[in-house]
């Protein structure tokens, strides 16, 4: 078991036949996840080959479902149309979407966010401008590397790709249930409280990493959040406890203004309700591999 | 990108809000033709994007032309808290009676927007906020559903503002709403939005701030950008196309994603501690790939900048293979010797992930004196911090 894609996920890729919807499908598929097929109106009723699998393309989201059963859709569609590919996706109902779109307006992203609310919320979104969901060994969906680490029983949930890739390299020896990036955007549709939350529910999942970074308030609320909810492990990173106030850091929503959203805001608050806080990705690893090896 | 106040008097008046006449000037005698066109009584005011400027003198009132001539001089070139004033926005004045609070912004806890009023404006909502929770109205807007009349009733009345003016801010929320979403806007705040002794409601300030994701549907905001307060090496890095950021410090970073490099600035800070104090010189993420070529412009930038005094180059191989990262590095300096950059900086290289001991193998093989080698993010911090202290 793992959270929200397992190996019986079914995954279709909307923008397969972009230049990185292609390049990922394939590294999707060399990873064992069960790719069943694309989205792109303009060439649906024709066939995508990737190494040998041939992937059929569908006109709409809700059709590929019909037809595959697909549960999942990873979208790789350029900024300009992110919008209309999550609406379509919130339209037919798929259980996931992984958005990994990166520079969508946040108008686009609240409004399509909105619309998923006044839908039920019927759609888990993670994203945008995230490197995805990964359960090791089970499926990928994304472009989290699939080969840093094999599967194990620590969940991991971070707002960067590149820091996700560090921890999972440094602990790959325990290994992971799930690693989900949930991106560094000002809106996101999955936080850390909700990855939180599922973590805490998996049989599969002993302990949690979570990664952090300067900016916003979702590192202080999943404090509040862990100390009434999770009874397992967790320990935690933030990202630009150097940084100044007033600049971007390359995440939109990686910017300090005024003092709140500070990394030492953030690390007092997870540290306040028993969260241990590595103040290095490596000292972050050592404490998460002290509690696995306390067993 | 956060606009300057003249920015969004502009762009309110383009979007039919009520400001007052006006125009901004680089000269005292740009000054001089504006105050000519308004006629009468104007205020002068220093652009800067600082709060305190009133205190700090860079706001004046003037009577006529050879009055505005000479605050305009008077401001112009004055220091701000550390920031030169380029521009003075010259308007007509106000009689004003009132002044109230009027936003909309980004709510990032609650993934919507949200509009903040107050009749108790012209001073720090904040600082209202804290001491009169009961004056301030915080609503939360829907993203897809907006304000519109019905929406704005609502917060016109729950805010308390007086029946007299109630239309007319109900006409501004809407109309100020509507600007806020056709310029892919994450803040239009006003402060003071003004009554004036004849009871009509001007937007008297603005501050704006413009979502640069959304620039592909925004040529014209392109405009909006002051290039002559852009630091010259992020300018320069705009234009490859690289994520660029520039720091106080000594230590150089490369690296591959914010959050790496976010991380990897705390891990050479740290490591200053111990070095001279030295410190990150710049926040630079050079993306996924990591070709030379965008090494070899990364380098450029940062080996450009006279204060660097050593280079960490810390990338994690995820699907970038490190053997091709290393590639890229010894590629990226001879290419610099080509173009007749003489690189005499300390680099050290930390390769870790997807195929590493190739990476590391073709960087020990090239034996480039400049270029060392450490294999761990913490060590290599350590060693660039020791390097930079040593150099400076």
């Amino acid at each position: 078991m793992a959270i929200w894609l397992t190996k019986d996920s079914k995954v279709i890729v909307q923008g397969m036949t972009g230049s990185e919807g292609s390049k990922h499908t394939r590294r999707m598929l060399a990873a064992g996840t069960n790719v069943v097929g694309g989205v792109n109106p303009r060439k649906a009723g024709t066939t995508v080959e990737f190494d040998g699998t041939e992937l059929p393309v569908f006109a709409s989201v809700a059709d590929a479902m019909k037809d595959t059963g697909a549960d999942v859709t990873v979208i790789f569609v350029p900024p300009q149309f992110t919008k209309g590919a999550v609406i379509e996706a919130i339209d037919a109902e798929i259980p996931l979407a992984v958005v990994i779109t990166e520079g969508v307006p946040v108008h686009d992203t609240a409004a399509f966010w909105a619309y998923n609310v006044a839908k039920g919320e019927r759609t888990r979104i993670i994203g945008p401008n995230c490197p995805g969901i990964a359960s090791p060994g089970a499926s990928n969906a994304g472009i989290i590397p699939a080969d840093i680490t094999g599967t194990g029983r620590i969940g991991l949930v971070s707002k960067s790709g590149t820091l996700t890739y560090q921890m999972m390299y440094e602990l790959r020896d325990i290994g992971f249930s799930t690693c989900v990036g949930i991106g560094g955007d000002p809106i996101i549709g999955t936080t850390h409280i909700d990855a939180l939350a599922a973590f805490e529910a998996d049989p599969d999942t002993d302990a949690i990493v979570m990664i952090g970074e300067i900016g916003g308030d979702a590192e202080e609320r999943a404090a509040e959040f862990i100390k009434a909810n999770v009874t397992k492990p967790v320990v935690g990173y933030i990202a630009g406890f150097t940084a100044p106030p007033g600049k971007t850091m390359g995440h939109a929503g990686a910017i300090i203004s005024g003092s709140a959203g500070t990394a030492d805001a953030k690390k007092a608050a997870l540290e306040a309700v028993g969260v241990k806080v590595g103040k290095t990705p490596t000292e972050t690893a050592k404490l998460m591999r002290e509690i696995m090896s306390a067993g | 990108m956060d606009l300057y106040e003249y920015q969004g008097r502009d762009l309110f008046e383009r979007h039919g809000l009520p400001v007052l006449a006006g125009g901004v000037a680089t000269t005292p005698e740009e000054a001089r033709a504006i105050a000519e066109r308004l006629g009468g009584r104007v205020v002068v005011k220093a652009q800067v994007k600082v709060g305190g400027r009133g205190k700090a003198g860079g706001v004046k009132l003037a009577e006529g032309a050879e009055e505005t001539v000479a605050r305009a001089t008077d401001i112009l070139g004055m220091d701000i808290k550390g920031h030169t004033v380029h521009k003075v926005m010259i308007t007509v004045t106000a009689d004003v009676a009132d002044e109230y609070y009027f936003s909309y912004l980004l709510d990032r806890a609650n993934r919507t927007f949200l509009c903040i009023a107050s009749v108790a404006g012209g001073m720090d909502i904040e600082q209202v906020a804290a001491e009169t929770p009961e004056k301030v109205v915080k609503a939360p807007i829907d993203a897809v559903e907006g304000v519109d009349e019905a929406k704005a009733r609502e917060i016109v009345s729950a805010a308390g503002f007086p029946a007299e003016v109630a239309d007319q801010v109900v006409d501004i929320a809407v109309g100020l709403w509507k600007a806020f979403v056709a310029e892919d806007a994450t803040l239009v705040e006003v402060n003071p939005l003004a009554k004036t002794k004849d009871g009509k409601l001007l937007l008297l300030d603005a501050k704006i701030s413009l979502d640069e994701n959304a620039g592909f549907r925004h040529p014209d905001h392109e405009a909006l950008v002051d290039q002559a307060t852009v630091d010259p090496l992020e300018q320069a890095a705009k234009a490859k196309d690289l994520n660029y950021v520039k720091l106080d410090g000594e230590v150089g970073i490369i690296g591959n994603g914010a959050g790496l490099v976010m991380s990897t600035l705390d891990v050479v800070a740290y490591a200053g501690e111990r070095h001279g104090n030295v410190k990150p010189a710049n926040f630079l993420d050079i993306g996924g790939g990591a070709s030379a070529a965008v090494m070899a412009n990364g380098l450029e930038i940062v080996l450009s900048d006279p204060s660097v005094k050593s280079v960490f180059v810390n990338v994690f191989g995820g699907i970038t293979a490190c053997d091709e990262v290393a590639n890229g590095i010894i590629q990226a300096l001879a290419l610099l010797e080509q173009r007749g950059e003489q690189v005499t900086k300390p680099l050290v290289v930390r390769l870790d992930g997807n195929n590493a001991e190739a990476g590391r193998a073709i960087l020990d093989g090239a034996n480039n004196p400049l270029v060392q080698r450490v294999d761990t993010m913490d060590g290599a911090a350590e060693r660039a911090a020791e390097l930079a202290a040593a150099g400076v």
